[in-house]
């Protein structure tokens, strides 16, 4: 062979072997915890949606905004029937065993996360039947009309009839049977991509669905996913930096400035849809864990917004948060419906005129209240509750501050047990009701779960309930800002910030900040 | 010898039913699995309903009860987190921490002897200095300050060995083991170094304190007036008389070893046992921490039944102690 041709031979090899290297990309992905299950029903979890949310699709999906866009359903509309929502399904999209997606799959999956055992169950409460048209047209019959029912839908995935039948997977994991659901390890979606294995709290190995619907439509330029819950966020963040990942999320704050002065890194940063907020027990007659007995300080409105005022927002942004959150003034996230910038007032920080305010109501000395606490759950939150507890004591208020996991937290909250508390709420739905029905509705079996306010107000209920019935786009909004005028008087939460997320990747791959932190990898392109 | 067995046996389930009262009786502090097992939109109907199939209401005696007559039978229970037996989960994440614990005990007990043998002989070396000021270190360190360090060298900086996990293991009927992949063996040294380092600076310590008094007996200087070579009396003497306690020492804290493997399994995300544990007190997953506190118990008491063998075994006067009584 002559140099010439020996060196044509050689440049063709490596062109090939660039082409090779563009072409399949690897994508190792960390996050703090695992998919709890690859059962799509069984868990109503975020992080087990996300991962979810790469095998399996539901009817819609939301993109990094929270916007929905269509998925398994090309269209969805109220028909004649205000209680009747009609969804015309994809046609030619085929399970990753090849069998083909239509309706009977939907009816199926909707069935199975109606059971009992089901944590998706809450979410399709209102419907009544479910009717197939044809092979790729449903309705959904609700009880009364339900103009949210979409925004209910984003998570709920879709199973293969056929494939659950055949290996027996056609139940949710109940706890108390002793054998393991096929689904729980298993999978067999219409998502981007496929199962290859599953180790749980190890590793989860997918491939790129070659014959997915959306070929063409989405980049889908990651050829290989790699799944690796890193728990302890320094060996997560040394994972990354040695490069034996591509992607993390769960960045902890202390660490994202030093990782965007890497420019071998780069980092997102972007709100996530959450509020963080404190709540008080307004209802009690008396505080359990006070020094004030007969009557209760936080029943009187001129306290709450003395609180209000005491808190200092922006301190806690800046020391505790390091620049990384949103103060705000009000518990709904910016992108809800019913949020607007007038809604979202932060009172001027003025310890004085609050400890004014809290001798006016009749507590020129403050008072003691117990300051229940989580510490496992939200960024920093027990460094944001420990900001608190010094910025009421300006005032006078003796917050006793007791942290302690979720598992302890959020029960006394459902139990009316704290009198004072430290919480988050995310709105998967994106609509104000959401936080009604949950936060500001009176506690009942059905109701305001984790209201733990005692706030109970007959017309803020009946107007909640109202609002799943109201097909007017235009009055149902004008509802939801009558009630917020009203709520933000009350001051029954009081706001601190919107959290925000950080993820952390190799520069070429370019990952914005998903809002309900469920990131999908489909969208991602792969910069040469 | 069979009346012992059978005394044993009966300790052992003894402290087993002790361990599982106690640790049922914690569990209420570590707080509510239906927290955790429900998404936020369940209602309260749906919370109370499912706290009662679990059984979660029933007082503490009856919960502990049926657990006691479960296991009795050989059923463990599903894991609330993950929906699968608990038996497979603890099969599963079994053979990493045993892998981790028996390199990291080997190595701390034949590095530790060696380095405690080599500072009693040279007492006033230089190395010795270093080595005892060093070991000072390794009692004195948080386990977790030493991996994240060991990361930070060898994997962010030098790039030398993974920062995380097992890397490829083999399977070998329901064993898995790293110790035949080139990625899986890399991915032991640091863990392995973690976990050993403590242990090593203690038996180091133990075996050159008992060297260093065994060489000031008697025995040993009618062996040098005899002109034996040093190193018959360093080794063929001196270091047989010094192992014996530290038989013991070492069977206890290869016990500990794999019991607490947490911290570093934590940090290296190493697939095992305590890394499944801290999971579940973080899920309140009750099948799970239960189970796993009965089997950590389970590995003490097999522990000390074979260092009480081992005893035996090592030392004669307690052999012939017994076959004395026995006349």
């Amino acid at each position: 062979m002559s140099t010439g041709a020996r060196l044509l031979v050689s440049t063709l090899l490596a062109g090939a072997l660039l082409i090779g290297a563009a072409e399949a990309r690897s994508v190792k992905w960390a996050r703090s915890g695992d998919s709890l299950t690859l059962d799509p029903h069984a868990q109503n979890e975020g992080p087990t949606h996300a991962l979810a949310h790469h095998i399996y699709e539901p009817l819609i999906i939301r993109d990094n905004q929270g916007k929905p866009l269509p998925a398994l359903a090309v269209s969805w509309m109220i028909t004649s029937d205000p209680t009747v929502w009609e969804f015309k399904l994809r046609e030619g999209v085929k399970f990753h065993d090849g069998t083909p997606f239509t309706a009977d799959d939907v009816i199926f999956s909707y069935d199975r996360a109606r059971q009992p055992t089901s944590d998706m169950k809450s979410l399709l409460s209102s419907i009544d039947a479910l009717i197939k048209v044809d092979d790729h047209t449903l309705q959904i019959k609700t009880k009364g009309p339900n103009p949210l029912l979409p925004a209910n839908l984003t998570d709920l995935f879709i199973m293969s009839k056929a494939w659950a039948e055949k290996n027996n997977a056609t139940k949710v994991q109940d706890f108390k049977n002793k054998e393991e659901n096929y689904a729980v390890r298993n999978a067999n979606g219409t998502g981007p991509f496929v199962l290859i294995s599953r180790e749980p709290d190890v590793k989860t190995v997918m491939r790129r669905n070659e014959s997915y619907w959306g070929k063409g439509q989405v980049p889908l330029e990651i050829t290989e996913l790699v799944y690796t819950p890193i728990k302890a966020d320094a060996t997560r963040i040394a994972a990354l930096l040695s490069g034996e990942v591509d992607f993390v999320q769960d960045v902890p704050v202390q660490d994202i400035q030093r990782l965007q002065g890497d420019d071998k890194l780069r980092v997102a940063v972007g709100p996530e849809n959450r509020s963080i907020f404190l709540g008080m027990n307004v209802g009690d007659p008396e505080l359990k864990t006070s020094n004030i007995k007969g009557k209760n300080p936080f029943a009187d409105k001129r306290v709450r917004h003395a609180i209000n005022m005491a808190v200092n927002r922006q301190a806690i942004q800046r020391v505790v948060m390091r620049g990384q959150s949103i103060p705000t003034g009000i518990i709904a996230p910016p992108g809800v419906n019913g949020y607007t910038k007038d809604l979202d007032v932060i009172p001027p920080n003025d310890a004085a005129k609050a400890k004014a305010m809290l001798a006016e109501a009749g507590y020129p000395d403050g008072f003691s209240v117990t300051f229940h606490c989580p510490n496992d759950r939200y960024v920093n939150d027990e460094a944001i509750c420990q900001a608190v507890v010094g910025q009421l004591a300006q005032i006078g208020i003796k917050a006793n501050l007791v942290s302690q996991s979720k598992s302890i937290h959020f029960p006394l909250i459902q139990k009316n047990e704290a009198d004072f508390y430290l919480l988050g709420w995310g709105v998967p739905t994106f609509d104000s009701h959401y936080i009604f029905t949950f936060l500001y509705h009176t506690k009942t079996d059905k109701e305001g779960g984790w209201n733990g306010t005692r706030y109970s107000n007959p017309e803020i209920d009946a107007m909640t309930v109202g609002l799943t019935k109201e097909t007017d786009l235009n009055k149902r909004n004008q509802t939801i800002a009558q009630m917020w005028k009203v709520l933000q008087d009350q001051t029954i939460y009081i706001p601190i910030h919107v959290q925000t997320l950080a993820y952390a990747m190799k520069p070429d791959l370019e990952i914005p900040v998903d809002i309900s932190n469920q990131p999908k990898l489909k969208f991602v392109k792969i910069k040469k | 010898m069979v009346a012992y067995a059978l005394r044993s046996l009966a300790q052992a389930i003894l402290v087993l039913l002790a361990v599982g009262l106690i640790a049922f009786s914690m569990f209420r502090f570590v707080g509510d699995p239906v927290a955790n097992l429900v998404g936020q939109e369940a209602s309260q109907a749906d919370r109370r309903e499912l706290t009662q199939r679990l059984g979660l209401d029933d007082p503490f005696i009856v919960q502990f009860g049926r657990f006691v007559a479960d296991v009795a039978q050989g059923e463990l229970g599903m894991s609330y987190r993950h929906g699968r037996k608990v038996s497979d989960l603890i099969a599963e994440k079994l053979p990493a921490t045993v892998e981790l614990a028996f390199l990291s005990a080997l190595f701390a007990t034949v590095a530790g002897i060696v380095l405690g043998v080599f500072t009693a002989i040279r007492r006033n070396g230089w190395l010795t200095h270093v080595i005892m000021t060093a070991s000072l270190a390794g009692v004195s360190l948080p386990t977790f300050l030493i991996g994240i360090g060991l990361i930070y060298l060898f994997a962010v900086e030098l790039r030398w060995l993974p920062s995380f996990g097992r890397g490829e293991t083999v399977r070998i009927g329901w064993w898995s083991t790293g110790l035949l992949t080139e990625s899986g063996r890399q991915s032991l040294i640091m863990p392995v170094l973690t976990l050993a380092f403590y242990q090593l600076t203690l038996i180091m310590r133990l075996v050159r304190a008992q060297m260093l008094e065994t060489l000031r007996t008697d025995y040993v200087k009618f062996a040098r007036a005899r002109g034996l070579p040093e190193h018959r009396i360093h080794f063929k003497h001196a270091l047989r008389n010094t192992l014996i306690p530290v038989v013991t020492v070492a069977g206890l804290q290869l016990g500990s070893v794999i019991a607490f493997a947490i911290v570093t399994e934590s940090v290296f995300q190493w697939p095992g046992l305590g890394a499944l544990f801290v999971q579940a007190v973080q899920f309140v997953d009750i099948p799970v921490m239960a189970t796993y506190l009965l089997f950590v118990a389970l590995v003490f008491v097999v522990v000390n039944l074979i260092v009480d063998l081992l005893y035996y075994a090592l030392d004669p006067r307690l052999r012939a102690g017994r076959a004395l009584a026995a006349k």
